[in-house]
C-alpha cells in the first residue's frame, strides 16, 4: 500500500515549493533565457553595440562542416568516457566487494582519483604520454610503437576519454559498491545452493538489483562527459590535433572566451541544452522502463 | 592643551591627510608571473617610490586570454582598469572598442609634457599605430622570432658549426645531414602560425591579408595561401614526413625538447632567450630566421608578438594624467634598457637599444641583437607591418589545425592553406558585422 501525506489548503505546500521554484527560476531559467536572448544577436565584446540577425547565428553553425563534425566527437567522447568509467567501476566494484582483508585500504585507494581536479589530471597524463619526454610513450616506443597524439586524432581520443574515465571510475566505484552490498546475501547465497555460478547470480540477480544505481550513473556520467570534462581536453588536447577532440562544450569555450564571438557561444549553448533535454527525456523514457526498483 | 593648539593640530592632521590621499591611484592588469611578473612589479615599485602624487596598483589576471577576458567583463559592468596589458592578437578586438578605449597618442597629449612618438621603434611601433600614424597603445612586451641552434649537436653531427644557416635552402641541407647522422630531432618550432606564416609573410614582403592586413579596415580578406607560403608550408610537411622537422604542440612545448638537448635547431621568440639560457647545458647560438633566397626582397622585416599596454576609458581626467606618468616612465631608456636585458624582450625605443650597445651587453651576450636587427635592418612595408584582423586568435587556431593536416601527410599545403584561408575569411566577416 502506498503511503501519502495531503497538505490541507495550499500555503504551506506552496511556501514550501518556493524556495526550490525561486533558484531554479534564478539560477537556471533567467541565464537560459539570456542565452537564447543573445543567440539572436551579433554583439561586439565590449558590449557597445549589437546587431540583430535572427536565427543567422544558428544557420552560421549548421552550416560549418566542422561544428556538424563534433556532435559525432561529442557522441564518441561521451559515450566511451560512460562506459569506460562505469565498466572498469563496475569490475572493481565486483572485485572489491568479495574481499574481506583489508578491503578499507583498497577502497580508500580506488577512491583517491576522484579528489583529483580535472585540469590536474589532464595534466598528469598529458606528462606520461608526452609524445618526447612522457614516460608511456617511452615505453611504447621501446615497444615499437610511435605514440604520437599531437598528430594523431584517433590516440588524442584515446587519451582524452582515458583521463576523463579515470577521476570518474572513484566516484562510480563508491555507488556500485554500496550497491553491492546493499544486495541481501542470502538470496545470492540461496541462488549458490540452487547450482547457479557466478556469471548465472550476476546476470540474474545481483545485475538487475543493481539497475537502479546504473541507471542513475548513466546520466550522471553522460553529463559529466558533457560538460565537465572542458578541464581534461583543454590541458591535453586543446581540442586538437585538427578537431578531433573539439566536443561541443569545448568549442562554446573557444568561441566565446578566445574569440569573443559571444553570438555564436549564445547559439551553441542553446543547441546544447536542447541536445541534453533531449538526451534526459530519452533517458528517462526508455532506458528507466529497464529498471527494477 | 588649549583650544588653539587643538585646532592646529586637528587642521595639521587633515593636512597630513589630505596629503596622504592627494595620491592618484591607478589600476593596472597584466598577465605576467613567475620571473616577468616580479620584473614588472619590481618596475611598478620603482615608478612608485620615485614621486608622492601617482600611485599604481598592478594586478595579475591570468593568462593573455584570461585578462582581455577580465578587462571586458569589467568594462561591461563599469569597473575597468585604467591600464590593461593586451597580446598582440588582441589588438583588432582593441582597436574596433571605439569607446571602450583611450588612445595612447590622446593620453599624453591631454596631459602635455614632453613624449615623442618617433622614439620608439618604428617595426614596433607600427603593430599598434593607425595608418596615419597614430600611437593607439604602448608598446610594452615585444619579441620577434629568431632560429636557436645547438652548437654541439651540429659538431656531433659532423657539421661545421659556424655553418650558415640564413636561407631556408641551406637549412634544408644540414637538415639532411642531422638526419643522416641519426640526430632524432634535426628542427622543431614553437608558435607555428606566427613563426612559419604570419612572420614568414612579413619576412618575404608578402600579404597576410588585404587591406595591408587590416589595418586599413574591417573589411579585410586572408591571402595566406599564395605561393611563397604554400612553397614553406609544402617544404616543412615534407621535412615532417622525412622526419626532420618535429612537431610538438601549438604552443612553445618544443622549448623543452631544445633545451634538453634533443633538437638541433628551434625557431622560437627571442624573448625565449633567458629560458633557453639558464638552462641549455650545450653551446647554442642565436641566428637571424631563414628566408628563401629566391624570394625577391626577402629579407624585409619580421613582425612581433608579445603585449602592448592599452588605456581604458571612463575615468577622471587627473587619472589620465598619473596613466600618461606611468607609460613615459615605463618607455625611459633606463627602465627599457634594463628589461630588454632581463627578459629577451625587445628595446622599444631606440633610446634603450643605444644604451644597451653603449653598456656592452650585446658584446657579452651575442646572438640577444639578431632580434632587434631582424626588425629595423629595414623599414616596414605594407605588408611587414604587423597585423591586425579581428577574432585573431580562434584564426590562428584554425591555421593551427590546417598544419596539423599538412603535418601529419593527411591534406597538402595548398589544400590546408586554402582552407584556412576560408575558414578564417568567415570569422572576419562575423567580426566585422559584430563592429559595424
Amino acid at each position: 500500500m502506498e503511503k501519502r501525506v495531503i497538505f490541507r489548503g495550499k500555503v504551506l505546500p506552496l511556501a514550501l515549493v518556493f524556495p526550490q521554484v525561486l533558484i531554479t527560476a534564478v539560477f537556471f531559467f533567467w541565464p537560459a533565457g539570456q542565452a537564447i536572448w543573445q543567440s539572436l544577436f551579433i554583439p561586439d565584446p565590449f558590449g557597445l553595440s549589437s546587431q540583430f540577425v535572427g536565427l543567422d547565428n544558428f544557420r552560421y553553425l549548421l552550416s560549418d562542416p566542422y561544428y556538424r563534425n563534433s556532435f559525432l566527437t561529442t557522441a564518441i567522447f561521451s559515450l566511451s568516457v560512460t562506459f569506460l568509467s562505469m565498466g572498469i567501476a563496475l569490475l572493481l566494484a565486483i572485485l572489491a566487494d568479495r574481499l574481506i582483508k583489508s578491503s578499507g585500504t583498497y577502497r580508500t585507494l580506488l577512491i583517491w582519483p576522484y579528489a583529483v581536479a580535472p585540469a590536474v589530471a589532464g595534466v598528469l597524463w598529458m606528462f606520461m604520454f608526452n609524445t618526447r619526454v612522457g614516460i608511456v610513450s617511452w615505453y611504447l616506443g621501446k615497444l615499437g610503437y610511435d605514440w604520437n597524439h599531437v598528430l594523431n586524432g584517433g590516440e588524442a581520443m584515446g587519451l582524452v576519454v582515458v583521463a576523463s574515465a579515470w577521476g570518474r571510475i572513484s566516484y562510480n566505484f563508491l555507488f556500485f559498491l554500496a550497491g553491492l552490498q546493499a544486495i541481501p546475501k542470502s538470496v545470492i547465497e540461496a541462488a549458490a545452493i540452487d547450482g547457479a555460478h557466478f556469471w548465472t547470480r550476476f546476470r540474474t540477480i545481483v545485475f538487475p538489483l543493481l539497475s537502479p544505481i546504473t541507471f542513475f550513473l548513466l546520466v550522471v556520467n553522460v553529463i559529466y562527459a558533457f560538460f565537465e570534462t572542458f578541464g581534461v581536453i583543454h590541458t591535453i588536447t586543446a581540442g586538437g590535433p585538427q578537431q578531433s577532440t573539439t566536443i561541443l562544450v569545448y568549442k562554446v569555450y573557444a568561441d566565446g572566451f578566445v574569440g569573443q564571438d559571444l553570438g555564436s557561444s549564445a547559439a551553441q549553448s542553446v543547441i546544447l541544452l536542447v541536445l541534453v533535454g533531449l538526451l534526459t527525456v530519452i533517458q528517462f523514457k526508455f532506458i528507466e522502463r529497464k529498471v527494477h526498483y | 592643551m588649549n583650544r588653539k593648539t587643538l585646532a592646529l593640530g586637528i587642521a595639521s592632521t587633515m593636512l597630513t591627510l589630505n596629503v596622504a590621499q592627494a595620491a592618484t591611484e591607478i589600476d593596472f592588469w597584466h598577465a605576467f608571473t613567475g620571473r616577468l611578473g616580479e620584473l614588472l612589479n619590481e618596475q611598478v615599485e620603482t615608478f612608485n617610490s620615485s614621486q608622492e602624487e601617482y600611485k599604481v596598483n598592478a594586478t595579475h589576471k591570468g593568462n593573455y586570454s584570461e585578462t582581455l577576458n577580465a578587462g571586458i567583463a569589467a568594462f561591461r559592468a563599469g569597473e575597468q582598469p585604467h591600464i590593461l596589458q593586451v597580446f598582440e592578437v588582441g589588438t583588432a578586438t582593441m582597436m574596433a572598442a571605439e569607446g571602450a578605449i583611450k588612445p595612447v597618442y590622446e593620453v599624453m597629449e591631454e596631459a602635455g609634457g614632453d613624449w615623442d612618438p618617433d622614439g620608439y621603434l618604428s617595426a614596433v611601433k607600427g603593430y599598434y599605430t593607425t595608418t596615419d600614424g597614430q600611437m593607439l597603445s604602448l608598446p610594452y612586451n615585444s619579441s620577434t622570432p629568431v632560429l636557436y641552434v645547438n652548437l654541439d649537436l651540429l659538431e656531433e653531427a659532423g657539421i661545421d658549426p659556424g655553418v650558415d644557416l640564413s636561407t631556408w635552402e641551406k637549412v634544408g641541407e644540414t637538415l639532411d645531414k642531422l638526419k643522416e647522422a641519426g640526430i632524432s630531432c634535426p628542427m622543431t618550432t614553437a608558435w607555428q602560425s606566427w613563426v612559419h606564416l604570419e612572420n614568414l609573410s612579413a619576412y618575404h614582403d608578402q600579404p597576410f591579408a588585404t587591406k595591408e592586413n587590416g589595418f586599413a579596415g574591417v573589411d579585410t580578406e586572408l591571402s595566406f595561401n599564395g605561393p611563397v607560403q604554400v612553397k614553406h608550408v609544402e617544404a616543412l610537411g615534407n621535412w615532417a614526413q622525412e622526419g626532420k622537422f618535429i612537431y610538438t604542440g601549438r604552443r612553445n612545448e618544443g622549448g623543452a625538447n631544445f633545451r634538453g638537448g634533443e633538437c638541433a635547431l628551434f625557431t622560437e621568440s627571442s624573448a625565449g632567450y633567458a629560458g633557453v639560457k639558464a638552462e641549455a647545458d650545450f653551446d647554442f647560438e642565436i641566428r637571424p630566421l631563414p628566408y628563401w633566397s629566391e624570394v625577391e626582397g626577402a629579407p624585409q622585416n619580421t613582425i612581433i608578438g608579445g603585449a602592448s599596454l592599452w588605456v581604458l576609458s571612463g575615468h577622471e581626467s587627473e587619472e589620465y594624467n598619473a596613466v600618461a606618468e606611468f607609460l613615459k616612465f615605463l618607455s625611459s631608456s633606463d627602465i627599457q634598457a634594463q628589461w630588454h636585458q632581463n627578459t629577451g624582450y625587445l628595446p622599444i625605443t631606440t633610446a634603450a637599444a643605444e644604451q644597451t650597445r653603449e653598456e656592452g651587453f650585446y658584446d657579452e651576450n651575442p646572438g640577444t641583437d639578431v632580434a632587434g636587427k631582424q626588425m629595423t635592418a629595414k623599414e616596414p612595408t605594407p605588408n611587414s607591418k604587423g597585423l591586425r584582423l579581428g577574432s585573431f586568435d580562434q584564426i590562428r587556431g584554425i591555421i593551427d589545425e590546417e598544419l596539423e593536416a599538412v603535418w601529419s601527410g593527411d591534406k597538402s599545403a595548398q589544400a590546408a592553406l586554402d582552407s584556412a584561408v576560408e575558414r578564417g575569411n568567415q570569422l572576419l566577416r562575423r567580426f566585422e558585422r559584430a563592429n559595424q
